[in-house]
């Protein structure tokens, strides 16, 4: 079999398009992500929502309220099932705590607890606490556009620049009409894919487009994961201060 | 001597009464002197696997180690050098490192132990020799215990995942190289041993433990940065659990030796009822009332060494045909995490056995005794007349 040459002239001009399209592109990325930051945040936003946990066996749905501000401010109370009616969980810059109506005690979640899952779901406390910027984690570029359903998507691969960041690479897909992100994947050192989370049924709540269903799935274990849906989200109203204090966890 | 020929005549005598003592005595002392014999076998045999297989003889632990504490596993490392460095290059130590994983046999997830051990060393029994790379593949060793619970065998592969030093998440598959079978279950259930340099390779931890498994030559050597855990607190558990043990079984033979000695009492105070005009006879004839009671006392008492004979006579072909074959023990016996083997070899220490002697002996002189007062009230005219007082 003869070898294969590839023309000087082509090799070549492929070697400048690179050289010229991949600034470009890692542009685009911090530019992209800062989009999607501006659509996906808000200035505080009032939820309830309905996390069901799929399991091997069975399924079950847990129900809640939650109050946030910014990145680092959250307060959730948990209305249903009966087992866990009246949990409340409180985020303050950096440290978490657990208010048990069954104990009447308010425990805090902190270091090597922090990656224990919340509730029995595919989440981990500390999923749920990182609160850094993306950007500010890892280094983006964009690899392809690409279909994702009926959405046209940029797909973003986001590699570790920080040592203590829970996963070395993400793949992100984000929608380039809407700039929001609509399936995200977490891998390993070794490139293996951990977890998948799609973000589903976007709707224009307050004049923003916002994903209202979203799937964390373990890829590891079996199961459909965990479904998370926002059954009514306001933005940007108005807070009272007491909300994210320890006091109001025992009220 | 008088006193034990008399009484040993007057025994024999009894017949039959004195035989029902005597049997119910003997299978009292057969039974404890068994009972505790298997929890010293227990002892003796759970010690020294848990010493050849976890714990050699004493550990050099990194000072935030805590054994019970998964969570202190992600702060308990530290470099092996120095002075540990240059012990386990002379094989005096072995380091081990652990970090916490989950591993997804067949999709399902479980938490578990990633052990790093050296392949070469040579002070615990784990076969680590076995953990030979193949093809660039992470080599793994399990407990049979581990294996039954996860279904995994000898050349399948698992996938794990771990978070190196800096908790990020990595996964790969190791291949099962080996299944070791071992009577300590701390070292088996949840457990998966990987060689020490891919684990520390895998982690990021590189040239580190998490503790060092000191071999017999030793001695409570100084290590600056571990500390030294001696047998006697590495074993504590077991021997917390065997005192547990002996606790409950000393409650059941005193109970049994409880119903021969109440034997042995009504036995003195019936005698000393039907045997008046004996008494009286003994007495008129010059014998001291003191005297007469020893009589007594050594009669009932001749009962524990009638006993410890019979017991002998049936007891010792007996106990050794149980130490030949040994007491299988079920196969959920291990599973409250305490070390036993399928079979249990009873030990019959000798200090043990002098104990038991002397338990049954003394026990069966003080219930003999106490009835035998009454003949130092006893009016010796009144006695010979067979009057009853």
């Amino acid at each position: 079999m003869e070898p294969t040459i590839i023309p000087m002239k082509k090799l070549i001009i492929s070697i400048i398009l690179c050289l010229f399209l991949f600034p470009v592109f890692a542009q685009d990325a911090k530019n992209i992500l800062e989009k999607v930051d501006r659509n996906m945040s808000s200035k505080n936003r009032i939820m309830e929502s309905s996390m069901t946990i799929h399991g091997k066996r069975s399924s079950r749905t847990l129900t809640s309220k939650t109050w946030s501000e910014g990145m680092d401010k959250s307060f959730s109370e948990y209305l249903s099932p009966a087992a866990d009616k009246g949990t409340k969980m409180l985020k303050l810059e950096g440290q978490l705590w657990i208010y048990s109506p069954t104990t009447d005690r308010i425990i805090q979640i902190s270091g090597h607890m922090l990656r224990q899952s919340v509730m029995g779901s595919d989440l981990s406390y500390e999923d749920m606490m990182d609160d850094r910027k993306l950007t500010d984690l890892y280094n983006a570029k964009v690899i392809k556009e690409e279909k994702l359903g009926d959405r046209n998507t940029y797909v973003l691969q986001l590699t570790a620049k920080v040592d203590n960041v829970a996963y070395f690479s993400q793949k992100v897909w984000i929608d380039t009409e809407r700039y929001i992100p609509l399936q995200q994947e977490m891998y390993a050192k070794s490139n293996q894919l951990l977890k998948r989370t799609e973000l589903k049924d976007v709707k224009q709540i307050q004049g923003r487009w916002f994903p209202t269903t979203i799937v964390y799935k373990d890829m590891l274990k079996q199961g459909n994961g965990t479904e998370f849906k926002m059954t009514s989200i306001l933005f940007d109203q108005k807070i009272p201060e007491y909300i994210f204090s320890k006091a109001a966890l025992k009220q | 001597m008088l006193a034990f020929k008399l009484a040993f005549k007057n025994l024999v005598g009894a017949g039959l009464r004195t035989w029902l003592n005597v049997s119910v005595l003997s299978f009292a002392f057969v039974v404890i002197v068994f009972y505790n014999g298997m929890l010293d076998g227990w002892n003796r045999q759970g010690r020294s696997d848990t010493k050849a297989w976890e714990t050699g003889n004493g550990q050099y632990w990194h000072p935030l180690y805590d054994r019970y504490d998964p969570f202190s596993l992600q702060d308990a490392h530290a470099v092996v050098t120095g002075e540990a460095a240059k012990l386990t290059k002379e094989n005096q130590i072995t380091p081990i490192l652990i970090t916490q994983a989950t591993a997804y046999p067949q999709g399902r997830m479980l938490n578990v132990m990633l052990k790093g051990i050296d392949p070469n060393q040579k002070i615990l029994m784990i076969p680590s020799g076995s953990l030979k790379a193949q093809n660039g593949e992470i080599p793994a060793l399990i407990g049979k215990r581990m294996a039954e619970s996860t279904h995994l065998q000898k050349g399948d592969h698992v996938l794990v995942r771990w978070r190196d030093v800096n908790g990020t998440f990595d996964a790969r598959e190791i291949l099962i190289t080996e299944i070791f079978s071992s009577n300590v279950p701390t070292i088996d259930v949840s457990q998966i041993y990987v060689p020490l340099s891919s684990l520390q390779e895998m982690t990021g931890m590189k040239d580190e433990a998490t503790f060092l498994v000191a071999n017999g030559t030793l001695n409570n050597t100084e290590i600056k940065g571990w500390t030294f855990k001696d047998s006697k607190f590495l074993l504590k558990d077991f021997d917390e659990m065997i005192d547990t043990k002996k606790g409950g079984s000393r409650i059941i033979y005193l109970l049994l030796l409880s119903i021969a000695l109440l034997a042995i009492f009504d036995t003195q105070v019936l005698s000393i009822f039907r045997r008046q005009k004996e008494i009286g006879t003994y007495i008129a004839l010059g014998m001291t009332r003191s005297r007469v009671i020893r009589l007594f006392t050594v009669e009932g008492s001749m009962h524990s060494i009638l006993a410890l004979i019979l017991g002998s006579l049936y007891g010792i072909p007996l106990m050794l045909l149980i130490n030949k074959y040994g007491i299988p023990m079920p196969k959920s016996a291990d599973q409250a995490g305490i070390a036993i083997s399928e079979k249990i070899i009873p030990f019959y220490s000798l200090g043990m056995l002098v104990s038991t002697v002397l338990l049954v002996v003394i026990s069966a002189t003080i219930v003999s005794y106490f009835p035998t007062r009454r003949i130092s009230k006893m009016k010796p005219t009144d006695a010979l007349k067979g009057k009853i007082q």
